[in-house]
Order: C-alpha cells, then structure tokens, then sequence
C-alpha cells in the first residue's frame, strides 16, 4: 500500500483480509457509549466531491469523526471552481491549509491519481467515472465476509449496469482477489466494450445463474451517465434483469443480495425484496464506517508498515 | 507477553531471559494473595470486575477472577481491553486486530479493577483509563500488576502488586504462566 489507496489493485489478498480484519477492531469502537478513540487527533482529512454522494462522503465524515479527526469541508457547487478555478488550483489551495488526508470523488477516471502526484497529503479514491470504488469494495468483502465467513470458492453475480459501473470494477478486482469466482451478468450493451483480463464469466441467463449463487450484487442503473439509449425501456430490463420476489426465491436461503446504494426499487431491485433478511444493503451501509474508519487509520495514523507488521505477526 | 514487550521495544528485538525472579508456583502464590487483597480493599466481591489489558494482562485476570470465586464464592465478570487506539505513542507499534476488546457487563457503578502483566512507564494505564471512559462511569478504577518494575512517566501507582522489581531503563520483564524473568533485548 503506498500512502495513497487509488485502486483495489494496489492491495492485493493479503494485504485486503488484513484491512478487513483490523476492520473488526473499528467495528468494535461502535459499540461503545462513546464511539469516538483519539486515534487520529490533530490529523485533518479534506472532501474534494465533485460528483453527488449520500452514503460514502456520510460514512468517510463519520468514520474521520469517531477516530477524532478533524474534517474539512468543501462543496464544490459554492466554491471557487464556480469561478473557473482549475482542479489542480483547487486541490493545492486546499492542501496549502495543511492536510493530511483528502478524499476525492470525480467524474472523471483517474482524477485521484493525478491529485496523488500534486500533493504530499494522502488521496483516497471515493469513485472516479468509471474506473474504481476501491473503499465501495472493501465494505462489501466485509461485509460478505462477516456473514459468509472466508470468501475462497465463494460464487458471486453482478447483475446490471456494469459498464458505467466503477463499484462493479472494484468488486471483480476484490472479490476475484481473496478467491472467489465472479460472473457478470447484464444485457451486451450494459457491459463494457471489452472484458479482456477480467477475471470474470458472463451470463445472459439470470434465472440460471442465481440457482448457484451465493452473493447476489445488483447495480443501479446509471440513468446519468447513459448518453444513449442502451436498453429498450426500464421496464423491460426489470423484467430480464430486476430481481422480483420470484427471483430472489431461486437463490438458497444463505445467500446475500447486496447493492451498493442508492437503490432504484422497481428497476434492478423490488421494494419487499429490498427489506428480506438475507438482504444486507443496510449493513453495507453500517459497516461502510468500520471499513473506513480502518482505511483512514492505516493511511494516516499508523504507518503504512502495520499492514506488513501485522502480517508479519500474525 | 513475551511477544508484547518485545514488540513495544523501539527497536525491536529478541528476548533474553537472564534471571529467574519467579517461577510458577511464586506466581500463582502472589495471584492468590492479590485476590485476597482484591477482597479485602473492597469488602468482598460487591460490584468488583476485573478488565485484563491487552494481551499480557489478559491471562492474568482470568487466574485473579478464578481465585477470587474459590474464596469468596458468586460469579466476578472478566473483560479484556486492546487500548492501542487511545495510546499516545500510536504509529510506533502494529495495532493488533486479533487483541480483542470485550466489556461483558455495563460499567456503570462497578468498581473496576484493571489488570496488566508488567507496570512501566505507566503509559498503557493512562491509554486505559480513557478507553475505560468510552465504555462507562465506573464508580472506581483499581490496579493490579504482576511486577512493578518502576520508570514511570506518569502519575499512576498499582494497588495490588505481584513483586516489585527494580530494573534498569534497557532491561526487559517477560510474564508466562511458568513464571517471570529479568533479560535483555538484542
């Protein structure tokens, strides 16, 4: 792990079952009557969102919190970028109040990237275009993980919007990482122009594919980012691809439906099938701050050695 | 135990022992003793708890829990407490997710008694008074060591003591159930 986390490619196994690991320990903090520990008191971590977010800029502002840091605040559509300010102006405006840490969303892939080469402060990729969610998939190997236990020989469909999917890229890299066998499943014209090196199997036949499933991803539809149309109508792509209460009867009782949020009920996922036990998505959300809290930690408080040193000790 | 002390060295090294200073039947000898002052400071088991520190002090309170049950009689809870996210050394020493922290019963009005293995520089105890704050209001917190070994850096003194050891500054204490030795690092 260099000091930045940009892609989920850049961990590797090893290094992503110690990051869920120590994730327990920062699931642990919020349980007590005062989750807060002063783990990263006098470190400043900076938003730089230039796209909309509920869950992850919420998550990553109370994951900062708990571990006592201070939290910069910056909303793009009153800043300065109003007046044409230039992104890398932007980011070294911001890096010059001094920060430690900066967490950036953009609709362009490889924004972060760049960000890393400007400053000396930590980036954390919070989703760029197309590209990676590598955080998004942290939360969701946690999270299947804390159910299912090790995730080796695991069987996982993605069912959707793949190709304007950054989560759906970061999932196939971090699911297919710590062992198990992912499958894609979507109409031709919602994957991506070319799957060459993914480590992934594709279907076009949902029923028969959720029959040996045992983590069902559902993706939103990307209404925005569709410049044209790419399926006949919403309504038939429920019917082909949506999961119906039907549907979510083929997967064994065992399995996770999981989404990575926010969830267009009565597109890719029904209302009642939503609110099922075996539907996570609120977990996701929960453990979404634990995951964070761990990411932050790691980048910012203890070294980027402990994840080599615990290794090494475990 | 071992293993903590040797990675709480900056740097870290192998330990050496050199002196035995307790063997095992002096431990167990000074853990009953502890339990009976245990009970005598607080007029019986009452609201007492006991909380292991991470990872050395662990085993030690369940042995003072277990001896303090055969002489009183009644049930005492016994937690455990990983304090490396309070410490002010943080970055210098691995977090550990396997040290697990686990407060069985509400604090609130018990009478906390934390347990380590070796007393120091008395900054691990600072690092757990405010953990602790984060669980509770304990209505006191008590301390029981195996060995006090001197060179502290804060304000704190043990109420219950194993043995107290005077050591020089580069030595190093390891805690086993097999007893306790005096060696060096390198």
């Amino acid at each position: 792990m260099s000091r930045h986390l940009l892609s989920i490619s850049d961990l590797g196994a090893d290094r992503i079952e110690a990051i869920l690991d120590l994730s327990e320990k920062f699931a642990e903090v919020g349980q007590r009557k005062i989750p807060r520990v002063p783990a990263l008191r006098g470190k400043t971590v900076a938003w730089l969102f230039y796209e909309d977010s509920t869950r992850t800029r919420l998550s990553f502002e109370t994951a900062a919190k708990r571990l006592s840091a201070d939290t910069m605040n910056f909303s793009v559509s009153t800043s300065s970028v109003n007046k044409g300010e230039s992104l890398r102006d932007t980011v070294e405006t911001i890096d010059a109040m001094g920060i430690d840490a900066i967490v950036v969303r953009h609709g362009c892939a490889g924004v972060p990237h760049q960000v890393g080469g400007w400053i000396d402060a930590s980036v954390i990729n919070a989703g760029d275009g197309w590209h990676e969610h590598p955080t998004q998939a942290l939360l969701d190997l946690y999270t299947a993980r804390t159910r299912l236990g090790d995730l080796a020989g695991k069987k996982v469909t993605i069912v959707g919007d793949i190709r304007h999917s950054r989560v759906a890229r970061s999932n196939v890299l971090g699911f297919s990482a710590v062992g198990a066998s992912v499958t894609l499943v979507a109409p031709g014209p919602l994957l991506p122009p070319s799957l060459e090196g993914w480590p992934v199997s594709v279907s076009h036949d949902l029923d028969a594919t959720l029959a040996d499933t045992d983590i069902c991803y559902l993706l939103r539809m990307q209404q925005e980012r569709q410049k044209r149309a790419l399926v006949p109508s919403l309504r038939e792509f429920r019917a082909t691809y949506g999961i119906d209460a039907r549907r979510a009867d083929l997967l064994g009782d065992d399995a996770l439906i999981m989404h990575p949020g926010p969830m267009n009920r009565g597109v890719e996922i029904d209302g009642d099938v939503a609110d099922r036990p075996n539907a996570v998505i609120t977990e996701q959300v929960a453990n979404g701050v634990a995951v964070r809290m761990a990411v932050l930690f790691l980048l910012l408080g203890s070294g980027l050695d402990q994840l080599d040193d615990q290794m090494a000790a475990a | 135990m071992a293993d903590r002390e040797r990675r709480m060295a900056v740097p870290a090294g192998v330990f050496r022992a050199r002196t035995r200073v307790m063997d095992a039947a002096d431990v167990s000898r000074a853990i009953r003793r502890m339990a009976h002052e245990i009970l005598e400071r607080n007029h019986g088991l009452g609201s007492v708890m006991l909380i292991g520190l991470q990872t050395g002090g662990v085993h030690l309170a369940h042995s003072i829990g277990t001896d303090l049950e055969a002489i009183e009689g009644g049930r005492v809870p016994v937690g455990s407490l990983d304090v490396a996210l309070h410490r002010d050394d943080i970055g210098l020493r691995p977090v550990l997710p396997q040290a697990v922290t686990d407060i069985p019963v509400d604090l609130d009005d018990r009478v906390v008694v934390l347990v380590d293995d070796v007393l120091f520089t008395g900054r691990t105890v600072r690092a757990a008074l405010d953990a602790l704050h984060t669980w509770g209001r304990p209505r006191a917190v008590q301390l029981a060591v195996m060995v006090d070994r001197g060179h502290r850096e804060l304000p704190i003194r043990p109420d219950f003591v194993g043995k107290n050891l005077p050591t020089r500054k580069d030595e190093m204490v390891d805690v086993g159930p097999d007893g306790v030795d005096l060696g060096d690092v390198s």
